[in-house]
């Protein structure tokens, strides 16, 4: 049984690696993908707290896991409207760096 | 027994009138709303008359109460009406002569532009006027005195696109103010000692008190003097009324002469159970009475405007009524209200048909020898001036001498005002004579042409609407004025002719009906006198009415004397003014300096301009306009505006539309709160 702990900090890392991602990268593809490695590490959360409460309450909790599923749709969602947009801010400016695309700044 | 009066109909009926005039008048035809206003000024002229018919079946005073109007604790306020033979008395005078002026105004202001205006504000005034006679509280009281305030203003501004008229309803409506101001304060006490405002708790409540004397009641009673010097033109308030006459001539006749500025007389009669108690408010209301009366009348003696003259001569009768009520002759006073309002009315009218036939001339200078031209404004006016200079029979004479009579019989400085008022009274006989000589006598005096020059302009400026049809007005024939407006003139003279009759006095073989009639309503005098003499062992009552009773001899005495002296007006008033009328002009020249004091009214307009006026003017403009309202007010709410907009403008940085600068600051804090929680730097806020 691997601890929770081991989950948590796996969770923590992937997310930092998304944060991080998030903030360096400039095309904004890599930007979309950060965000999902950020939801993907909320959802590892998730999973291992659900299943940690299942064990000490001793019989199945399975909030945590219909979360996740949440998560997916919206994600999946997301990433349907936002490739969409891409695709439209591509066509428009002809470039996907994201410091170039700051036209709604005051 | 008593029938169910609806006194409440007397002033709504022309508070209707007001309405439908006022709201649907513009597209009314004139005769609509010539009808409107005449229907609803008449009808509570004959609901009066039918109370009138059967006033002695009735048990004074009559109250009707329609329900609270202010509710606070124990203290309450009610739409409550009164009828007594002091409110009947009033009654009579204001739907009476309101109606007469209503339709005199249908011919004077035919040519006029504002028509249905004019009727929408005399009806609302008679709605009010009529709310302060009924009146049972004095809160009631106060809102007629508010609204016929506010109207005397809406008419003297009526021409209000004439700068003067426009000023001269401010002028009127502030000096009130100052007035209004004391008549609160005299609330403000008598619901502080007696927790009501009603008449009747208030009077019951003194009348089973005899020891209160002075003291507090004084108090009270100077301030709702404060108020009828404002209402009614006395001094140190009259400053308002010769302005006033800027307004249309029926409007100074019915308000500024007949009866809104005979409220504050009404008033002190209304409330004389408090004055009856303070020896010290009546010697007020006596010497301000005397006093005003004797320099009103002087003024008038120089003025040059018809109009003007007859706005002193009311502030100087004025005078008198306050100095009847001063000396506890309170039916002498109301007495002399109603023949005043007879012929002060009449003068005004007439006035107004000399100014009409003249198409708009105001000056006396430029009038003379209108005798023939029009017969029946001349004879009326006689009537009037007859009156008002005291000749017997005529109604003044009657009312003024029982004023004077009873003055010499008070003990408080009687002798003194007696003779002030008689002086007066020669002063009243020679400005009216004077009036007269200069309007109706002598050669018609047009050809002025440089004073016509000079004052031409604002003088016929829209008095006449005929003017504007005119290139001349000169041009424009002297003619007599129509029926509609020589009815109530006529009416008026029989009334300013005979109405002494009514309180003949005993001396000369007569009742004194009218002040026996009046006597219940202000009886509690004598009452009062009564129980105090009980009260007298303290020392402190001293009721005014310990007076010597006078005689039938002394009595018709001091009437020869005072007939002498008006006859002596007269007289002087011939000298001067019709057998050798160049003798005024080097009497003006040896006497300068008087003659330029009186000419100019004493300054005394420029002197409240420099006093009063200029400080608050100062004080609004610099103190309260510059320093607190732009510097503190302005300033404050600039200052907290402009921080908020120059922080804004800060903050707004951080606003690059840059994405990852966002993502950078979010993630930032996100970990700032994270340390935060984390370390426990605030105990409710820990994920420990």
């Amino acid at each position: 049984m691997v601890p929770i702990a081991y989950y948590l900090v796996l969770s923590a890392v992937l997310f930092s690696i998304g944060v991080a991602a998030f903030l360096i990268k400039r095309n904004i593809i890599s930007v979309f993908m950060s965000i999902e490695l950020m939801l993907n590490a909320v959802n590892l959360a998730f999973i291992a707290f659900s299943r940690q409460w299942s064990q000490i309450s001793g019989h199945l909790q399975v909030n945590g896991q219909i979360f996740v599923f949440f998560v997916m749709v919206v994600a999946a969602a997301e990433a349907a409207v936002g490739l969409a947009i891409i695709i439209a801010i591509f066509r428009a400016r002809n470039t996907l760096n994201v410091d170039q695309i700051d036209l709604m700044k005051l | 027994m008593t029938p169910d009066l609806h006194l409440w109909l007397i002033p709504l009926v022309p508070f209707a009138g007001f309405l439908v005039n006022g709201l649907l008048g513009r597209k009314f035809p004139k005769a609509l709303v010539t009808a409107v206003a005449l229907i609803c000024s008449l009808v509570p002229a004959i609901q009066v008359a039918a109370i009138v018919t059967n006033f002695g079946s009735l048990t004074l005073p009559y109250l009707e109460s329609h329900g609270a109007w202010i509710v606070a604790g124990s203290f309450h306020a009610d739409f409550a009406f009164q009828l007594d033979q002091l409110t009947l008395v009033m009654l009579c005078v204001i739907t009476g002569v309101g109606f007469l002026i209503h339709l005199y105004s249908v011919g004077y202001m035919a040519e006029e532009e504002g028509y249905w205006r004019f009727f929408a504000y005399m009806n609302l005034f008679l709605f009010f006027m009529l709310t302060l006679v009924l009146a049972e509280n004095f809160l009631l009281m106060f809102v007629g005195w508010e609204g016929v305030g506010l109207t005397s203003y809406l008419l003297i501004g009526f021409w209000f696109t004439r700068d003067s008229a426009a000023n001269a309803g401010k002028k009127a409506f502030i000096v009130n103010r100052i007035g209004d101001f004391g008549f609160l304060i005299a609330m403000f006490l008598l619901i502080a000692h007696f927790g009501s405002l009603s008449f009747g708790d208030v009077f019951t409540q003194i009348a089973a008190h005899p020891e209160w004397q002075s003291g507090f009641l004084t108090a009270i009673a100077l301030f709702l003097v404060l108020g009828a010097i404002g209402k009614s033109a006395q001094i140190p308030l009259y400053v308002w009324l010769p302005d006033a006459m800027e307004g249309p001539t029926p409007v100074s006749a019915l308000i500024h002469a007949a009866t809104m500025v005979t409220a504050g007389v009404y008033m002190i009669a209304r409330t004389h159970v408090i004055f009856d108690r303070s020896p010290l408010a009546l010697a007020v209301v006596a010497t301000i009475g005397v006093a005003t009366a004797f320099f009103a009348a002087t003024i008038g003696i120089l003025q040059t405007d018809i109009k003007r003259v007859l706005a002193y001569s009311t502030i100087s009768q004025l005078g008198y009524m306050f100095l009847g009520c001063g000396v506890a002759a309170y039916s002498a006073g109301i007495f002399h209200l109603v023949t005043h309002a007879f012929f002060k009315a009449l003068l005004f009218l007439a006035a107004g048909s000399v100014i009409h036939a003249l198409s708009g001339e105001q000056d006396m200078r430029a009038m003379g020898g209108l005798r023939k031209k029009i017969p029946v404004t001349f004879w009326t006016m006689t009537a009037a001036v007859l009156a008002i200079s005291g000749i017997p029979p005529f109604a003044g004479f009657v009312s003024k001498d029982e004023i004077l009579y009873q003055t010499f019989l008070s003990p408080n400085g009687g002798k003194i005002f007696w003779a002030v008022g008689l002086l007066t009274a020669g002063l009243t006989s020679f400005y009216m004579f004077r009036l007269w000589y200069l309007t109706f006598f002598g050669e018609r005096r047009t050809s002025d042409a440089a004073h016509e020059e000079e004052r031409g302009a604002p003088v016929h400026a829209r008095s006449d609407a005929k003017l504007t049809l005119e290139a001349d007005p000169h041009a424009h024939p002297v003619h007599e004025s129509p029926w509609v407006m020589l009815v109530p003139l006529v009416i008026l003279a029989v009334l300013s002719v005979v109405g002494g009759f009514m309180g003949w006095p005993e001396g000369f073989g007569g009742n004194n009906w009218f002040a026996h009639f009046l006597e219940p309503a202000v009886k509690t005098v004598h009452m009062s006198y009564e129980q105090t003499s009980v009260a007298l062992a303290t020392g402190a009552a001293n009721t005014p009415h310990a007076s010597p009773a006078g005689s039938k001899s002394l009595e018709l005495t001091l009437a020869a004397v005072s007939t002498v002296v008006a006859l002596l007006g007269w007289l002087f008033a011939y000298i001067l003014y019709c057998a050798k009328p160049a003798l005024p002009a080097r009497l003006a020249q040896q006497l300068h300096a008087v003659y330029s004091l009186v000419r100019n009214k004493y300054w005394i307009d420029e002197i409240y301009g420099a006093l009063i006026v200029a400080p608050v003017l100062f004080i609004a403009r610099w103190l309260l306009g510059v320093l607190i309202d732009r510097a503190v007010i302005d300033g404050g709410t600039l200052t907290a505006g402009y921080t908020a907009q120059g922080f804004g403008a800060l903050v707004a940085r951080i606003q690059s539309g840059n994405i990852r600068s966002y993502a950078g600051w979010l993630a930032l804090f996100a970990a700032v709160l994270l340390a935060i929680s984390y370390f426990g730097f605030f105990p409710h806020f820990s994920l420990r």
